[in-house]
């Protein structure tokens, strides 16, 4: 494939001979788009050219990066207060084949009240189900404030018909859901199509109408931090309201690494735009020590700013756990056990 | 999003601090000499924390007959123990000393920060690491030098004169001793008047080794101690690191002589950053570049040049991550940027930043909290600065970034070799072809592609041009202290 003659624009400097006006006529909704971004989003050719411009992510600088933001040592008030953050920053989260009615109503529960012996304890931000499930999660969170994310488009492979995939979300947003976690077409993206990419991330917000979308990159799948980086901005250009590294069905999941490269995505793009786009690592965070890595990483990355659900999630299930336990030892001053945490 | 809760104040990381507790300080320490320590006939000093000012330890200075007898002590060892020993035995004690190292590395780490000012995270991920990995390295030379290059029989050279910088007090011992010794060579060492409690703490560990006396002898004192030892006429080695008015004295003094000297002097190494670079990590790379150890390296990469087409870019995500620095307490764990080593440092950083300031070249600063007692300075960056300004010319061994821009390869290549110095450079870019173009017309001893303030042992270290001559480390850094078939042995 030619690139266009003209050298692609550099993302968060616009070019003004790109910047193109937001028009009627155009196939995007104008509060989706991103405006300044329409001409570099207007073929396959463009959008190429456009994310092949990005700045390349060098591996190794990346990874030395996380290595020296791992050491920050967090302790007393500061974790006191970084596990209380990460509580309110889950998308508690159930996934499974064998899901039923009453294991939502048990999750919905503790998203409620994490920990029963203790009402101090922030509620978490949402849960997540499956789109057949969530009318047991409206029912058993309603007046709670929190969210109900159901994830969609033929989850976890993403490999349906665009029919099917804009039903699947229209079917989880009337049953209730207020987010929908979307996959990307990870065949289409590595095969360079990344148009209809786009496209389908544009058709799925539309559906979603109110609801806000949380776009699944499925990092583990990409490979590459220059592919990580390229996706987050595709995404968020299509007007994705939250990236999301995994679907926690494929290994690797959320890494910090990724995690890093996609911060700077969304915070290069909210210096270039003025929009914030959310951020949730997804799959493999399991114990409190990682939790407060990727605080850690957000507050030096896009700003404390970014440390409010509104930003943040946590796609987890087992972290509540630890992050109770390591709770219990702050107030206790003793490590308590499993036992003194609810399964689910 | 109607979310409810709203995050409360930022995130403030409590303090952090290391526990002083591991280290033992005496009140005073003699001078080591052929195995113990000993009192010393100089006029004594104080060794203090440059991030509180508090006094340490007393420590001796070593006057001329101190500085012969380490001498003679050194001449014995080597006559007598140490140049008959067979080479994998002399591998055993450098082995041991290596683990002895890793043992007490937490003691190092907090020792070293305490008396240099340096962050607990550098001491305790870098220094000390590279300490025992250079020992380790040079340990495993000792029983192979037949197959290092220096001929079938390569032969030591005798008492080796080491004088090293405060910058990396542990570290430039390491990079002196570890090859010294492996060679076959004694040595009489002389670590900075500002940061010598690491090198008498590497004496305890000597002591602990059971290494022969005299192998290793370390003398303390300031400039008139370190003169006595390299114009002393039973030595047949001088290594020193430093900067490059000294190493011009002692290149005087040593010529006409004997001895074999090599130098590790100052630099004033260029950073180039191409239009195609990894933004992100090119701002890591600078930052560390120029900021780590507070820019107390001499291989720091002290000029920023940026191609033009990029310098908007990068000077605003460099200010953004400056912003994030953390100056204070070297012993908290948390801290970026410790304290300058001491008051007559701070003196030439803040005088060479004025200068720059005079010249016309843009001072910046992130707003950060400097503590009262103690010597600091906040990491800056200076813009439109011209490769006329002293700023861009002179070594200022402080957290001050010159910043200066290029248009075409050619001419950055050109800009980064007009220095007096060539100690090292990097080179910023995603093309694989231009890294081994440019690296190879850059006259610079290290040059490193993507990343920078690297080291390894395996790797050689060393200058061109006023940055001094001979190399350290890796198989190279061992014929500093073989004798050649042209010294005639």
């Amino acid at each position: 494939m030619r690139a266009p003659p003209r050298p692609p624009p550099r993302p968060w400097r616009l070019d003004s001979s790109i910047v193109a006006a937001p028009t009627l006529d155009t196939a995007l909704p104008a509060e989706t788009a991103a405006p300044g971004y329409l001409d570099a989003t207007r073929d396959n050719a463009a959008l190429r050219a456009f994310l092949h411009g990005l700045p390349g992510v060098d591996q190794v600088g990346v990874e030395a990066r996380v290595a020296t933001l791992s050491t920050r040592s967090i302790k007393t008030t500061a974790k006191a207060w970084a596990i209380d953050m990460a509580i309110g920053l889950i998308d508690l989260t159930t996934l499974e084949g064998a899901d039923t009615p009453g294991r939502v109503a048990s999750l919905c529960a503790k998203a409620r009240r994490p920990d029963p012996s203790d009402p101090s304890c922030p509620s978490t931000a949402a849960v997540c189900v499956y789109g057949d499930l969530v009318p047991y999660a409206v029912e058993a969170l309603s007046g709670s404030g929190i969210h109900i994310a159901a994830v969609a488009t033929a989850f976890p492979s993403g490999r349906a018909s665009r029919e099917v995939k804009i039903a699947d979300v229209q079917d989880a947003v009337r049953a209730g859901a207020d987010e929908i976690d979307m996959v990307i077409d990870r065949g289409a993206f590595l095969s360079g199509r990344y148009y209809d990419v786009f496209d389908e991330i544009v058709a799925v917000k539309q559906a979603c109408g109110g609801a806000h979308l949380k776009v699944i990159l499925e990092t583990g799948e990409l490979a590459t931090y220059d592919n990580v980086r390229r996706a987050s901005w595709l995404a968020m250009l299509a007007g994705g309201d939250f990236i999301k590294t995994s679907t926690g069905k494929v290994s690797p999941a959320a890494t910090l690494p990724v995690t890093l490269v996609m911060l700077e995505a969304v915070r290069d793009f909210a210096e270039a735009t003025g929009r914030r786009i959310g951020m949730k690592p997804a799959g493999g965070i399991r114990t409190t020590k990682d939790a407060v890595k990727y605080l850690v990483m957000i507050n030096e990355t896009t700003g404390p700013d970014w440390l409010t659900p509104d930003l943040f999630r946590f796609g987890a299930s087992g972290l509540l756990n630890d992050l109770l336990l390591q709770r219990h030892k702050l107030t206790t001053g003793h490590y308590s056990g499993p036992d003194y945490v609810t399964v689910d | 999003m109607s979310t409810s809760r709203k995050s409360p104040a930022v995130f403030d990381y409590a303090p952090a601090p290391e526990s002083r507790a591991i280290v033992d300080l005496r009140p005073s320490y003699g001078l080591f000499i052929d195995g113990e320590f000993v009192d010393g006939h100089g006029q004594s000093f104080k060794s203090i924390s440059p991030s509180t000012e508090e006094v340490l330890a007393e420590v001796c200075a070593a006057d001329a007959t101190d500085v012969d007898t380490a001498v003679k002590a050194a001449r014995r060892a080597y006559n007598r123990t140490w140049s008959r020993l067979p080479p994998a035995e002399r591998g055993k004690y450098l082995f041991r000393i290596a683990r002895i190292l890793q043992e007490r590395s937490r003691e190092l780490a907090v020792l070293e920060s305490l008396d240099n000012g340096k962050p607990i995270r550098e001491s305790r991920d870098v220094d000390i690491p590279l300490v025992a990995a250079y020992f380790f390295y040079y340990a495993g030379w000792a029983d192979k030098l037949a197959y290092a290059g220096y001929g079938p029989d390569p032969k030591p050279l005798g008492v080796a004169a080491q004088v090293i910088p405060w910058n990396f007090p542990l570290l430039m011992l390491a990079w002196k001793i570890a090859p010294a010794l492996a060679a076959g060579n004694t040595v009489v060492l002389k670590p900075a008047e500002t940061t010598p409690l690491t090198a008498l703490l590497f004496a305890e560990i000597c002591q602990q080794a059971d290494l022969p006396p005299g192998v290793v002898n370390i003398i303390t004192g300031a400039g008139d101690t370190g003169r006595a030892l390299v114009e002393h006429p039973d030595v047949d080695k001088i290594a020193f690191t430093g900067s490059t008015d000294v190493g011009r004295q002692i290149a005087v003094s040593a010529a006409g002589t004997r001895k074999k000297l090599t130098l590790e002097l100052g630099g004033k190494a260029a950073n180039i950053v191409f239009d195609d670079a990894p933004i992100d990590q090119a701002v890591e790379g600078i930052v560390n570049g120029i900021f780590f150890n507070q820019g107390h390296v001499c291989c720091a990469g002290s000029r920023l040049l940026v191609q033009e087409s990029v310098a908007e870019e990068v000077n605003f995500s460099l200010r953004r991550r400056l912003k994030t620095l953390r100056v204070g307490d070297p012993l908290d764990k948390n801290t970026d940027i410790g304290a300058i080593n001491s008051a007559e440092q701070l003196k030439r950083i803040r005088e060479l930043s004025d200068v720059g300031e005079q010249e016309g070249a843009v001072r910046w600063s992130p707003p950060c909290d400097i503590p009262d007692r103690g010597f600091w300075f906040p990491p800056t960056i200076f813009t439109e600065v011209s490769p006329a300004h002293r700023i861009a010319r002179e070594e200022i061994f402080g957290p001050v970034l010159s910043v200066l821009t290029f248009r075409t390869p050619d001419e950055a290549v050109a800009k980064a070799n007009n220095t007096p110095y060539g100690l090292s450079a990097g080179i910023w870019t995603d093309k694989g072809s231009r890294i081994l173009a440019i690296a190879s017309k850059l006259r610079a001893g290290v040059v490193w592609a993507n990343t920078f303030n690297r080291f390894d042992p395996t790797s050689p270290f060393g200058g061109y041009k006023e940055s001094g001559y001979g190399r350290e480390g890796g198989r190279h850094g061992l014929s500093a202290y073989l004798a050649s078939n042209e010294d005639g042995s």
